[in-house]
């Protein structure tokens, strides 16, 4: 029997980059993908590779998936361009102090600047910032490259790639699992799910129940204008991110919510929060008031209620694994994909994973306390 | 949430109808005079859509057909108690709990129109086959050529080629030479045959066959050269010298070897290859489509009753096949009478759907007719070269969609996410179906597997503040912020 030694469900970031570890690691891999590679959230995305929206216990796998991203370089359109954070009332300016004071001692470089300083080097920003601070390393990369990046880092590693071939069955005997597609069963030793917003269902496959919930996140882009912007700029709720692309036109983000689910395969653009999203922008970029919207989108973005990442063992499963809910995980993605692929090489992960056996229904308070040690040890 | 301060309006009806042409002003004056409350919203400044465009005051050169019914849909619009707003762009439709939501900006801002049912008929949309040269200055498309002849009385040229494919080819030229310019050739790729193929269904009415043949036989009088199976490949030169270049073609597009090209002098080329739906606002609110040539392309699916698959929504006229303006008003009838039937107001053994019915079967023949004979093969796409721009908007040649497509791009979607194909102002009206051939000419994949592109809001680009409106900072309303 043809057997793969690890079949990973999901062509996203944390699939791909977990399949190439595992490839390199002297696995025979196969990655299926439901619709292309990168075509989820890793495709969707505003593309921010901000330091200042990660979560404290998340920098270090950030600061290294970011590198990942500088290194990819032109190929996914990288652009360092620093970014700002900003405050427009007393209120967000306390949560900004609080939240960036702890960030920068979790190891991203971010700095306090006045609002001078803010408009003295982008003009076109509001008058009305009443505190801000800097990350010199922020920057974004343009998401739409990633599927194609991560297609040809996987054509030139050798890993096999079924594209639109979502995953109908998934059997377990004899050893090892047999994966069906439409067009036939597949088996493999090992599984890894890393199927986005799509892990629940898939797991569930296997017969374990996974507490996923699916935001349905917003992003607006403007047409093409002349330069007014160059750093990316967020607010200090984390509720925008805002950039001017290298082809003039403003991605506009920032996780407000549309509607929808990945069950019916559908996410729908809410108006009325689109509104709130677009008139924010429009307050702390004055100059927006003369671009024209041209396109708005939803990506699904699953989380668990500690919006930690599940990464590690599918509880109840031997040799099967999942990677899923990883807030930031465009950024932190090609960090924790190849982590989870050393847990099934069978090596020591240099940084701690995520288990998700912290989320399962019966998991004790201890037991949960426990299997996110992980989650504890990145918090020092 | 509420707390917003912006003044935006929001309008509550039984029925809203988007467009205001034969099918949208047929839905809406027989909704309203089945008791239903009804707000029509057109993007244009009257009603008639694009086949009875006018502008008040200007009355036409000569007795038009075209104008005298559009006159008489205008005046039984405006006879009819219909809340009509015009000069409304319409940037997104969605369905919230059990009653639709539509956004649009109209001259006095924004409004929404919050209804239980919602009827779309927003026409048909041109199809573009590139060539070499498309984007020059004097090449148009048969639309804008049609739009400046009726609104604007305005002629694309004094000596142009009218080159596509089917009959809007002779409209337009008819169109040219009553308004006094001189039609160098009419170029269709198509071959006569084509005609003949639908002759049974063109004789379902002798009056407009008999009104078409009259145009060929005025056109050849006047010594118009009418081309039949050449396909327009390039147009070189600079206003008012410009060179169009036709290839002899096979029946489904493809160059013949060996056959000499046509070439003419014009100072204008106005181009078209036939009409697709308009299927960007059905693809927004989440109906079901079908791809099928003899319906124009992809159309939204609609039962007997112009019912789409989703709850409250209704299509009529060409958005649901290209069915011409004949038998687009009995659509919109019937799906007047469908919608108030589902709310509740009238009886359901109301007589007044089955004679439409009755008819439209009748009408809907020539008009189907019609575009199976402007229809083209993927052959048209076949020879288009490899340098020549396929998505303007993002400047992507041929070679460059190529490319991605033997890289592994097997759907538009996956063709738009590589390439960014259609992600431009004019949303992939312009290039999504000649990117469909590609993908269809190179992987062998029927046109149902390669899709259309996810429908998405805004469905013309807006002006952001416009759409922002006033509004107060702290009055935002801000969700919880992420967790730190």
């Amino acid at each position: 029997m043809n057997r793969y030694d690890l079949i990973v469900i999901g062509a996203g970031i944390m699939g791909a980059t977990a399949a190439l570890r595992a490839a390199q690691g002297g696995m025979r891999v196969l990655v299926v993908e439901r619709h292309a590679a990168g075509a989820g959230a890793s495709g969707v995305n505003a593309g921010t590779l901000s330091l200042q929206i990660k979560r404290v216990a998340l920098m270090r796998y950030a600061l290294r998936g970011y590198e990942w991203w500088r290194n990819a370089g032109d190929e996914v359109g990288f652009k360092r361009t620093g970014g700002y954070t900003l405050a427009f009332n007393a209120g967000e300016q306390a949560l900004l102090e609080e939240r960036m004071t702890q960030k920068r001692q979790a190891g991203a470089p971010i700095e306090f600047v006045s609002p001078a300083q803010v408009r003295a080097r982008e003009p076109a920003l509001s008058e009305r910032i009443v505190a801000a601070s800097y990350c010199a390393e922020d920057g974004h990369a343009d998401s739409t490259r990633t599927g194609p990046y991560l297609r040809g880092l996987l054509r030139a590693s050798g890993v096999a790639l079924r594209e639109h071939a979502p995953v109908l069955a998934i059997d377990v005997g004899d050893g090892g699992f047999r994966v069906t597609v439409p067009a036939g069963p597949i088996d493999a030793r090992r599984v890894l799910i890393a199927g986005g917003a799509w892990t629940a269902p898939i797991a569930a496959m296997l017969g374990v129940t996974l507490p996923i919930e699916v935001r349905v996140n917003t992003v607006s882009v403007t047409e093409p204008g002349p330069r007014r912007l160059h750093a990316m700029i967020g607010h200090a709720t984390g509720l925008l991110t805002l950039k001017q692309k290298s082809n003039g036109s403003f991605l506009i983000g920032g996780g407000w919510q549309g509607r929808g689910s990945p069950t019916t395969g559908r996410g729908e653009v809410a108006g009325e929060t689109l509104l709130q999203n677009l008139r924010l922008a429009r307050f702390a970029v004055p100059a927006l008031a003369h671009a024209r919207v041209l396109r708005s989108w939803t990506g699904f973005e699953a989380f668990v209620a500690d919006h930690y990442p599940l990464a590690g063992r599918l509880p109840g499963v031997p040799d099967a694994y999942v990677l899923a809910c990883v807030r930031g995980g465009y950024t932190i993605g090609p960090c924790i994909g190849p982590l989870v692929a050393d847990l099934i090489l069978g090596r020591e992960p240099e940084l701690p994973l995520f288990d998700p056996a912290r989320v399962m229904a019966g998991a004790t308070l201890a037991h949960a306390a426990g299997a996110a040690a992980g989650t504890a040890h990145a918090r020092n | 949430m509420s707390a917003s301060p912006d003044p935006k309006p929001i309008h509550s009806c039984d029925v809203t109808v988007l467009g205001a042409g034969p099918a949208g002003a047929a839905a809406a004056i027989e909704a309203a005079a089945l008791g239903l409350r009804v707000v029509l919203l057109d993007e244009q400044a009257i009603a008639g859509g694009q086949v009875y465009r006018a502008v008040p005051g200007i009355r036409p050169a000569h007795a038009d057909r075209d104008r005298a019914e559009g006159d008489r849909l205008r005046k039984g619009l405006a006879d009819a108690n219909v809340d009509r707003c015009f000069g409304h762009r319409v940037w997104h439709v969605e369905r919230v709990g059990k009653e639709w939501q539509v956004h649009a900006l109209g001259p006095d801002g924004p409004r929404t129109v919050h209804s239980a049912a919602l009827i779309v008929a927003t026409g048909a949309q041109e199809r573009h086959v590139p060539f070499a040269g498309w984007e020059r200055p004097g090449v148009i498309g048969l639309a804008a050529a049609t739009i400046l002849l009726k609104a604007q009385r305005i002629l694309p040229g004094r000596n142009v080629v009218v080159a596509g494919t089917g009959p809007l080819l002779l409209v337009a030229a008819k169109a040219i030479v009553e308004g006094g310019g001189r039609v160098a050739a009419i170029v269709d790729a198509n071959p006569r045959s084509a005609w003949f193929a639908h002759a049974a269904d063109l004789l379902s009415r002798p009056d407009l066959l008999a009104r078409g043949i009259g145009w060929v036989r005025k056109l050849r009088s006047d010594g118009v050269p009418i081309l039949h199976g050449y396909l327009l490949r390039a147009v070189e030169g600079d206003v008012p010298s410009l060179r169009a270049t036709a290839v002899p073609v096979d029946r489904a597009g493809h160059a013949r070897a060996g056959a000499a090209m046509a070439e003419f002098a014009c100072d204008a080329v106005c181009c078209g290859f036939g009409l697709m739906p308009a299927t960007d606002v059905t693809r927004l609110a989440g109906a079901s489509h079908a791809y099928d040539p003899a319906r124009g392309g992809w159309h939204v699916i609609v039962d007997v009753d112009q019912r789409c698959d989703v709850p409250g929504l209704y299509a009529a006229g060409d958005g649901a096949g290209v069915v011409g303006a004949a038998a687009a008003p009995l659509q919109g009838r019937i799906a007047a009478l469908a919608a108030a039937r589902d709310l509740g107001r009238i009886d359901a053994r109301t007589r007044g759907a089955r004679a439409a019915k009755r008819a439209l079967a009748r009408t809907a023949r020539f008009g189907l007719a019609m575009t199976q004979i402007a229809n083209v093969g993927n052959g048209t796409v076949a020879s288009i070269p490899a340098d020549v721009i396929v998505c303007g908007c993002e400047r992507l040649a041929r070679a460059a969609l190529d490319e991605a497509i033997d890289d592994g791009c097997a759907t538009i979607n996956d063709l738009k996410a590589a390439t960014r194909c259609g992600m431009g102002s004019c949303g992939g009206r312009l290039c999504e179906d000649t990117a469909a051939r590609l993908i269809a000419l190179r992987t062998g994949r029927t046109r149902a597997d390669i899709g259309q592109a996810t429908g998405r809001p805004p469905l013309r680009p807006v002006d952001l503040d416009a759409l922002a409106g006033g509004f107060d900072y702290d009055a935002l309303p801000m969700a919880t912020p992420a967790p730190l």
